[in-house]
């Protein structure tokens, strides 16, 4: 029999305000193995755990049971407090009475009903509770990046600096993401590729880096401190190491219909080709879905001009087996897809952009060499509208219910650019709420409106159409003044949302992280662990948990990478000695178990075993437990219930149950 | 029976079915509205009016009878805040206190036209029947 001590924590108000405090403690005194109940205002004070260990010593408690916040606040708190005075740490269960219980209720005697409920449930479980030991695992001293955009290449210059090995991935032929594609910055409007490309170059050069560009992760098992990664190196049809990126085949490839990508589809590219021009690594890539020799077995033209012989036609895809301690997600964002809001006649009208092709025709790489032009006619434009908020607020069918955050600001700097260079372009910006919180952000805005005299006008546009003059005419409303806008122009432009990339679900999936309806990965700790995903050891950089800038993603790309630090600095990690065994006796070899164990931690042995006298050999299922995470899911699989999780068995559960029941 | 403005707010919160509360003012509606420059108050407006309880000056508006009901702005709006209807659902209330039946049942197949749509003659028994 234990002997339990019950521990009732107040939270401030948190918990006293909705539960009767008191009550609970006189509640559970009279629930078997009981011998100590307290009430403190704050259990988890340096007074309150005092309080803990005192009453351990005092009455000899053998197991204890802490009513508090959930077990992800203060669950190891309390064991340390437990170790501190003598007991198996594992002898410790919370019950959640605040998450799951006074902050879900308004009715007072109701929460403290579920109180007491929730309490006799962990004393239940405590007097099954058996002491146990954590293990230990090793450490892979290398870091996985996926994704090369700027958060993949800060986080991945931060590890290598801190002298662990990084490998890059990369799905496109080159590292540089979005950022590669702007072509200022705000607030300081300095050009984007020259503050990014040292930092591509310099990732390409480190001597702890690796890349893996035109690269997708195919596979990802193991657990923190030792993933398995499978790592598909698509086929370029070009030799690496030869080629020296003179770009030759690129100007001669006859085969040009299709878009070219890094211009946002509005000027075409070869299909060999190099995305731009400081692209990382500068090797040339061969489009299969679009090359004449692969389409007709004829052509062979890039083979014929390649001085340095690198075109290789019968290059296969090629897996990469690696492994790593810890994995950085940086998968970044796509434009959202604009073409579902036909009021602003997007898909009918070369002259409705995206920002982000604004960003391509504002460069001198682009389509237009960096002079601003209409794309329907190549006409000088007189009037520019942006439309803020297109698909962003929107908590249709058709839009994202969030804020894209980086809008506001990349329209002012819009505004203000075509201002500056072309002074006789009007510029008018409809906008719902003006957004500028950050350093220099509202004076950045407020040039714009002051210096750059940009017309800024408040209200949603409702419709653009083609007018007899062959311009645009959009149809508004100015709701300051409530009053009908129709205005001429001869462009518009539209700040689209942004949402996370195409795939990211597939990686969320392999690495058993959490996404959010929005398809954002979800951190840890929205305010404290905010670039931890709750999976152990993979951590997030940049837009892929949620929208922010270019300062906002390099700090976090920081963040992750002393994350990633710290834990590739560990020797040893410790495991959870809450790992699944099965009794040989009860197990029938039928490999159900196996089949769900997502971390491969099950395996069969032939064994013989003495079943009341009887011996034989049989197929047993072994767990490895430096491999189980103690999910479960053999547990739940089993068909004859012959395997337990240790701190978790069956028996723990049902006792549970029947105690909530009771 | 008459209703004081809290109840009628009410009533017409509960009649269109959605919460007016989610209207963020971004005036997509209005922007998008056709018949807006006949209109003494724009339904940008309507949204908050409801909830203000600010009805007379709603059933007492031009706007009512001027809306054409062609569903753009219900469309387009962003936050599903579907003003068209906040507007029928006023001039319902207008209608009903009247008390008057402006169609009935049976006048409609002397009215039906082969073009005209059957959301319009449902329409039509909201605005003139009883």
């Amino acid at each position: 029999m234990q002997r339990i001590g019950v521990f009732v924590c107040w939270c401030g108000s948190n918990i006293a305000a909705t539960v009767d405090v008191a009550k609970v403690v006189e509640s559970v005194k009279g629930e078997p193995g009981v011998c100590f109940a307290q009430d403190y205002q704050y259990m988890c004070s340096e007074a309150g755990q005092q309080l803990i260990i005192n009453a351990i010593h005092e009455h000899k408690l053998t197991g204890i049971v802490v009513c508090s916040c959930s077990p992800r606040m203060h669950e190891a708190t309390f064991r340390k407090t437990a170790e501190k005075a003598g007991i198996n740490p594992y002898m410790v269960e919370i019950a959640n009475i605040r998450e799951h219980c006074s902050w879900i209720h308004k009715d007072k005697d109701e929460a403290t009903e579920k109180a007491v409920i929730l309490a006799r449930a962990a004393i239940a479980k405590v007097n099954l509770n058996a002491p146990l030991q954590p293990g230990e695992s090793a450490v892979t001293k290398r870091a996985l990046i996926i994704g090369g955009g700027i958060a993949g290449i800060q986080s991945a210059l931060d590890i290598a600096d801190a002298g662990y090995k990084v490998d890059i991935v990369e799905r496109s032929a080159t590292i540089g993401g979005k950022m590669a594609q702007l072509d200022k910055t705000f607030p300081t409007l300095d050009c984007a590729a020259c503050i990014l490309t040292p930092k591509m170059v310099e990732a390409a050069q480190h001597p702890n880096i690796t890349l893996y560009t035109y690269s997708e992760v195919e596979s990802v098992k193991g657990f923190v401190g030792n993933f398995d990664v499978k790592i598909k190196k698509k086929a370029r049809f070009v030799d690496e190491n030869k080629c020296t990126g003179c770009a030759v085949c690129t100007t001669k490839c006859p085969s040009r219909k299709g878009g070219n990508e890094f211009n946002c589809n509005l000027d075409n590219r070869g299909a060999v080709y190099i995305p731009f021009a400081q692209a990382v690594p500068n090797v040339a890539v061969i489009d299969s879905t679009r090359c004449l020799h692969f389409k007709t077995g004829k052509c062979g033209l890039c083979e014929k001009v390649c001085s340095a012989g690198a075109i290789k036609f019968d290059q296969q895809d090629e897996i990469i087996e690696e492994k790593y301690g810890a994995i950085v997600v940086a998968t970044g964002f796509q434009i959202s897809d604009v073409t579902k809001f036909d009021e602003f006649q997007y898909t009918k009208h070369p002259d409705v952009i995206t920002s982000l092709e604004l960003e391509r025709i504002m460069n001198a790489a682009g389509p237009t060499k960096g002079t601003l032009l209409r794309m329907s006619n190549k006409e000088h434009p007189k009037d520019i509208v942006f439309v803020q908020c297109v698909g962003s607020r929107d908590n249709t069918a058709r839009g994202k219910c969030y804020c894209s955050k980086i809008c506001c600001m990349y329209t002012a700097k819009h505004a203000m650019l075509i201002r500056e260079k072309y002074p006789d372009v009007n510029v008018h910006v409809f906008y719902i709420d003006v957004r500028t919180p950050g350093k220099n952000f509202d004076e950045f805005y407020r040039r714009a409106v002051e210096q750059y005299n940009v017309d800024y006008i408040k209200g949603m546009v409702g419709k653009v159409y083609e007018n007899e003059n062959g311009r645009l005419t959009v149809q508004a409303v100015d709701l300051l003044a409530d009053r009908r806008i129709m205005l001429e122009t001869d462009m518009v432009v539209l700040a689209a949302a942004i949402e996370p990339s195409s795939g990211v679900k597939d990686i969320a999936s392999m690495l058993t992280a959490s996404i959010d309806t929005n398809n954002f990965l979800t951190e840890a700790h929205p305010k404290l662990r905010p670039v931890e995903s709750p999976t152990a050891g993979v951590f997030l950089s940049g837009v892929c948990q949620g929208p922010k800038d270019i300062p906002e993603t390099v700090s976090q790309a920081g963040a992750a990478a002393v994350k990633v630090v710290g834990l590739l600095a560990k020797d040893k990690l410790v495991t959870n000695p809450c790992t699944a065994t099965p009794n040989e006796l009860m197990c029938n070899g039928c490999s159900s178990c196996e089949r769900v164990c997502p971390y491969g931690a099950i395996d069969y042995v032939e064994k013989e075993v003495n079943d009341h006298g009887k011996r034989e050999v049989r197929r047993l299922a072994r767990v490895n437990s430096a491999l189980c995470q103690g999910c479960g899911a053999c547990t739940v699989a089993c068909p004859s219930g012959a395997m337990d999780l240790k701190g978790f068995s069956n028996r723990q559960i049902m006792a549970e149950v029947d105690a909530i029941c009771k | 029976m008459s209703m004081n403005q809290k109840e009628l707010s009410e009533q017409i919160i509960s009649m269109v079915g959605f919460n007016p509360r989610q209207c963020m003012k971004c005036g997509k509606c209005s922007a998008t509205c056709p018949a807006l420059e006949e209109m003494d108050i724009h339904p940008h407006h309507f949204a908050s009016m409801v909830c203000e309880g600010r009805i007379n000056e709603l059933l007492e508006s031009k706007t009512l009878f001027r809306c054409l009901s062609c569903f753009a702005c219900v469309e387009r709006c962003p936050r599903s805040v579907e003003p068209a209807k906040l507007i029928e659902a006023v001039r319902d209330c207008v209608i009903r206190a009247k008390g008057a039946n402006f169609l009935s049942p049976d006048a409609v197949p002397g009215k039906l036209d082969p073009e005209l749509p059957q959301q319009a003659i449902t329409a039509a028994f909201r605005k003139y029947g009883k």
